[in-house]
């Protein structure tokens, strides 16, 4: 597997901390002195010893405490009913949409760094793609509880599955709401089979490295008995490709069905045939901010700069930058289409949109998602953890606000100025938000924990081919 | 149980006990430490004659298993026809479901409305043909198996962190002990071992 760039001459830079390209942008793919074993025991390190307890178990605690709080959201709401949010008519999808499109949108940049990037062939995806896989699991997992609490009866959630009921019933295929629920729950299996498929020679390696007869014997059962043969590789590889192929469409169908929830309305600021890609593309943005925050702690606290080196995160910058671009075509596109339909609601929803009363939350918007990312222009920004941190921060609250302007704000004024009313959120609005935010943190840190969050299989491959002189 | 180990039990070197236990003899194992030798190993033991055998990696390396005379994989077609499978049936379950079983006039549209079926046609095919590549990739594998004879010889632990194996096995037409020692010796590896299946 060749790559132009990754056949680019590493110069070493006195004024850097690592080495750059004719150019001067970050080169290194993987530490100078990684061997197959340093690797193997840098990454298996943390579910088997378990280094920098103390900083894992203060998280850790905190994101149990915000999933205490998820259960008592949550508890509340199947005592009560959705009455206790803030939706209303006309505003009746409120938090718990904003909420669902947020979440799913975070788990693509998952699917995009392992399948997609895999396809291009950029190596430099190789340390991170675990990691955003199980980021992916996680978020679709939180994405998903949403639209089933939203039912306001969730426990009948299974009225949307086809299945030859004893009441003749069918659900309604033209709805996408049905697709929804195919969407996302393909969404998840295929996501949660590639990551399967990837970590299976990983929990060999830590089986082979376990002290211990019961962490043996279950990171054995994980592994499944693999002992890395010749013949278990090629079929191995052969599935991955193809779940890689099989992911890519997949990825693009599923937030294009989510935004096809918005655009068969007939509302506007929802019917509009540009927000398949609009959603797409917003995904990817906001899942990459989402990686950036989360890898760049976890590659400080854990030591994974030889890993995930500087050139990763400054292309992980180049795609938000790129994908960041794609939504202001997308939200350009929104107010020229609404002028230039010369619809009387089309143009009143835009203006409504800007200066109405929730103007504010339109311009918190563009400030966020727009004008902070162009920051990520200076390379001084991208190279460096803590301000692509924060860039990356802004990106993710304001992918957050662009949802809460889609759903809320077009809906709040439709048609009939007799039914215009305002959405307030509530405390229990707040607290299943960020109580969802505490069941992510949680599933995550037990990740981090348990399983080598690393591909030690592909940093190995990536080292194999250093010594081939093809990196 | 290592070699010297198992000579200590049943008095090496008493030969007629050794043939005895040849039955549980599974394969004779080299140990390679880089993956370019375990590949030239393969290719030489393949000149060679042997077919029964079989190459440990910690990582994919490419033209091993065709080097060790297995070519492609059939995972590809397992998924078009799991794939195939789930497009179809998905699409005759709308059908089925929003014609002659259930029928509803939504919007004045066909029963049979087919670009509307579309989106969970794809999604089914998609989840079928991964399901599919996932279970036809451990059949081929026969995997999970917990246990295997190579797990037996010590020095296999490190097959998954940074060593290369290459391992004859005895079902091969032309294994034959000391011979297969002798060439697995010319290859230069770091070790050769016996491996026990037991």
């Amino acid at each position: 597997m060749e790559t132009i760039q990754g056949s680019e001459p590493q110069l070493p830079d006195p004024g850097k901390p690592f080495p750059v390209t004719t150019l001067g942008y970050p080169a290194e793919m993987i530490g100078p002195k990684e061997t197959y074993e340093r690797v193997s025991n840098q990454i298996t390190d943390e579910p088997l010893h378990h280094p920098h307890q103390k900083a894992w178990l203060i998280g850790f605690t905190i994101a149990v405490l915000m999933l205490l709080m998820f259960g008592v959201a949550v508890g509340y709401l199947l005592f009560k009913g959705v009455g206790i949010w803030g939706i209303n008519i006309p505003v009746a999808w409120g938090f718990a949409i904003v909420n669902f499109v947020w979440w799913i949108g975070i788990g693509h940049a998952g699917t995009f760094i392992s399948a997609i990037l895999l396809l291009l062939m950029q190596k430099w995806r190789t340390t991170i793609n675990r990691f955003t896989e199980a980021m992916t699991l996680f978020a679709v997992m939180c994405a998903g509880m949403f639209p089933l609490l939203h039912l306001g009866r969730p426990w009948i959630f299974y009225f949307i599955v086809p299945y030859p009921d004893t009441m003749a019933l069918w659900p309604q295929f033209r709805s996408p709401l049905v697709w929804d629920l195919f969407a996302v729950s393909t969404y998840f299996t295929v996501s949660l089979i590639f990551w399967y498929i990837g970590v299976m020679p990983d929990l060999a390696t830590v089986r082979d490295k376990a002290k211990t007869k019961w962490k043996q014997i279950l990171y054995g059962i994980g592994s499944l008995g693999w002992r890395g043969s010749a013949v278990h590789w090629k079929h191995h590889q052969s599935a991955y490709l193809l779940l890689a192929g099989l992911a890519t469409p997949l990825v693009l169908s599923v937030h294009s069905v989510v935004s096809f929830d918005f655009s068969v309305s007939q509302l506007p600021g929802w019917h509009s045939t540009i927000f398949p890609p609009y959603f797409v593309a917003g995904a990817i943005y906001s899942g990459f901010a989402m990686v950036l925050n989360l890898i760049i702690p976890i590659r400080r606290i854990y030591g994974f700069q030889n890993l995930i080196t500087t050139r990763t995160l400054n292309n992980m910058a180049c795609v938000t930058l790129a994908t960041c671009w794609m939504v202001a075509y997308g939200y350009i596109m929104e107010a020229f289409m609404a002028w230039y339909s010369g619809d009387v609601f089309d143009k009143y929803m835009m203006h409504d949109r800007m200066f109405g009363p929730y103007g504010w939350v339109f311009w918190a918007l563009m400030t966020l998602n727009v004008l902070i990312p162009q920051l990520l222009w200076s390379r001084w920004i991208r190279t460096h953890d803590i301000a692509l941190w924060f860039v990356a921060l802004s990106a993710n609250v304001g992918m957050w606000v662009e949802r809460f302007v889609i759903v809320v704000q077009s809906l709040h004024r439709d048609f009939l100025p007799r039914s215009w009313q305002m959405y307030y959120p509530t405390i229990w609005d707040w607290m299943t938000l960020f109580g969802s935010i505490g069941l992510f943190m949680t599933l995550l840190f037990l990740f981090i924990r348990y399983i080598p969050m690393i591909s030690i299989t592909e940093s190995r491959e990536l080292i194999a081919q250093r010594k081939e002189g093809r990196l | 149980m290592t070699t010297e180990e198992r000579a200590a039990v049943v008095g090496f070197p008493s030969e007629v006990r050794l043939a005895e236990e040849d039955r549980s003899l599974y394969g004779l194992m080299a140990e390679f430490e880089e993956h370019e030798q375990l590949l030239e190993a393969a290719k030489h033991a393949y000149a060679a004659g042997y077919r029964e055998m079989d190459g440990f990696s910690p990582f994919p390396i490419e033209g091993l298993a065709e080097a060790l005379g297995r070519e492609g994989s059939p995972v590809p077609l397992i998924a078009l026809i799991g794939g195939m499978i789930g497009g179809l049936g998905g699409y005759f379950m709308e059908w089925i479901s929003m014609g002659p079983l259930y029928p509803l006039n939504v919007g004045g549209r066909p029963h049979n409305s087919w670009p509307i079926f579309i989106p969970v046609t794809f999604e089914l095919t998609v989840l079928i043909a991964s399901l599919s590549a996932l279970t036809g990739m451990l059949l081929l594998n026969r995997l999970p198996r917990p246990h295997h004879p190579v797990f037996n010889v010590p020095q296999f632990k490190r097959a998954s962190i940074d060593r290369f194996f290459l391992c004859i096995e005895t079902s091969d037409e032309k294994f034959e002990r000391g011979r297969t020692r002798d060439f697995l010796g010319g290859l230069k590896p770091l070790s050769v071992s016996e491996v026990w299946d037991e």
